[in-house]
């Protein structure tokens, strides 16, 4: 059933400090509101909890994004068209701009926001896993004052996470440390448009020696939250990838991914299919 | 079952296919809602209502939406154009013609939609390859046509000057 529209309070603070201030004097009550790609869904199928919202879409603060010699920072309110079309980001983190690229559609891109994104939640959301490999950080602000949280380990469970109900994703934050690696991106959905993905893979190895020196392993819609696969991760760093590697890490994937079945796959589709797509991320790498 | 308490409506000004005009909406509703009821702009089309079918493409700031997704609070201050906005009075855009002599239109529903992120797609890409169309009008949905004939308008659109003659 459709939402009863006028009950729902959508304010405009005329800066990021007001916002703040809403959200500490009833913690939990107002909450943020920026694209409305996935919000406005809510409302329109009767189940947006919330009633009250602070529209942040155009603080300035939020936006944006600022290169350093060390690191790029993006500003949460940074849309995914904004992401394929920076020159750094399409240079330097292709898995994400992969991922902007591969969310929803056209429109969805105009409007999604990454910081959305990652408040959203979604175990099956597209770039999560890209930020996990890229060893993104956030920074979180509240009336308080700003703090730095690792994205990894950020997600604690189904739509769970470590922000307070007065705290605003402000900005997320890359190294720049993973140029010179082979990175790899992959959804796995319905169709290439507009699907939400049953299997989705990001991956990047650093080859030294013509062994993994290092690398990240990242998937999404495969476990309550998107995650790292650590075990994963374990069997391949400092190996040279044989048959024998190949078959280890597709074992330890197991320990990192609880996949269930639902509406768009199955958990064994799924189970499959992530070892099949880290399989072939091994098999590219340059030897 | 109790209905709840309303919140304030609000008074919001914004371009609407060049013109100022104002009303007066409740936050949260959507601007397809606002611009079929109060502006009596009625070519917006309903699909889906939820983001997946492009029957509501309107462009806000230049930029591709779907109206059903963007709440009446944040149309305030900008520039909408929606299919009204694009013929010059009874003189059709390159575009329009376009879908109408390589039969991309049928039933209709999708129509100004996808007319909308065809004209999108022009302005960024006046040239685009077959890739570009493809991707530019993905998230526009037919049940008619089959594509290939909204695909061929595009083309021709562009051999006839893009969005506007």
């Amino acid at each position: 059933m459709r939402a009863y529209v006028p009950a729902y309070e959508l304010r405009t603070p005329a800066s990021i400090e007001e916002a703040l201030a809403w959200m500490a004097r009833e913690p939990g009550v107002w909450q943020p509101f920026a694209g409305g790609t996935d919000l406005m869904v809510l409302l329109e199928a009767g189940k947006l909890a919330h009633r009250r919202f602070l529209n942040i879409e155009k603080l300035p603060e939020l936006r944006g994004v600022a290169v350093a010699s060390e690191h790029v920072t993006l500003g949460a309110l940074t849309t995914y068209t904004e992401i394929q079309r920076h020159p750094i980001l399409f240079a330097e983190f292709p898995l994400l701009c992969r991922a902007a690229e591969e969310t929803g559609s056209v429109a969805t891109q105009n409007r999604g926001t990454l910081g959305g994104n990652i408040a959203n939640a979604s175990p099956a959301a597209d770039s999560p896993p890209a930020l996990l490999v890229y060893d993104a950080e956030l920074e979180l602000v509240s009336s308080a004052g700003p703090r730095w949280e690792p994205y990894n380990g950020f997600h604690t469970g189904y739509k769970k996470m470590q922000m307070r109900p007065d705290e605003l994703i402000a900005r997320i934050h890359l190294p720049r440390t993973k140029q010179g690696w082979a990175q790899h991106y992959r959804k796995v959905g319905a169709r290439k448009a507009q699907a939400i993905s049953k299997v989705c893979f990001a991956a990047a190895a650093q080859i030294e020696r013509r062994e993994i020196h290092d690398l990240r392993l990242a998937f999404a819609s495969v476990a309550p939250t998107v995650i790292r696969a650590a075990a994963a991760e374990s069997a391949l760093r400092g190996r040279r990838v044989t048959r024998e590697v190949i078959a280890a890490a597709r074992e330890a994937l197991l320990h990192d991914i609880a996949p269930i079945d639902d509406i768009r796959s199955t958990a064994r589709y799924r189970l499959r299919v992530a070892q099949n797509l880290l399989e072939d991320f091994l098999q590219c790498l340059p030897s | 079952m109790r209905v709840p308490e309303a919140v304030a409506k609000i008074e919001i000004a914004c371009t609407v296919n060049g013109k100022p005009r104002r009303f007066r909406a409740w936050p949260m509703e959507r601007l397809l809602d606002v611009l079929r009821r109060e502006l009596k702009l009625t070519g917006t089309k309903e699909g889906c209502g939820e983001g997946e079918c492009g029957a509501c493409s309107v462009l806000l700031d230049g930029a591709l939406v779907n109206s059903c997704l963007v709440p009446a609070a944040q149309a305030g201050g900008s520039e909408i154009r929606t299919i009204e906005g694009l013929a010059d009075g009874e003189q059709l855009a390159a575009i329009q013609e376009a879908f109408v002599s390589c039969g991309g239109a049928q039933c209709g529903i999708c129509t100004p939609g996808m007319v909308m992120a065809a004209a999108a797609l022009l302005d960024r890409h006046p040239q685009p390859n077959e890739e570009q169309i493809r991707s530019g009008l993905s998230g526009n949905l037919c049940r008619c046509t089959g594509y290939m004939k909204i695909f061929e308008a595009v083309v021709r659109a562009c051999q006839a000057g893009g969005v506007r003659r």
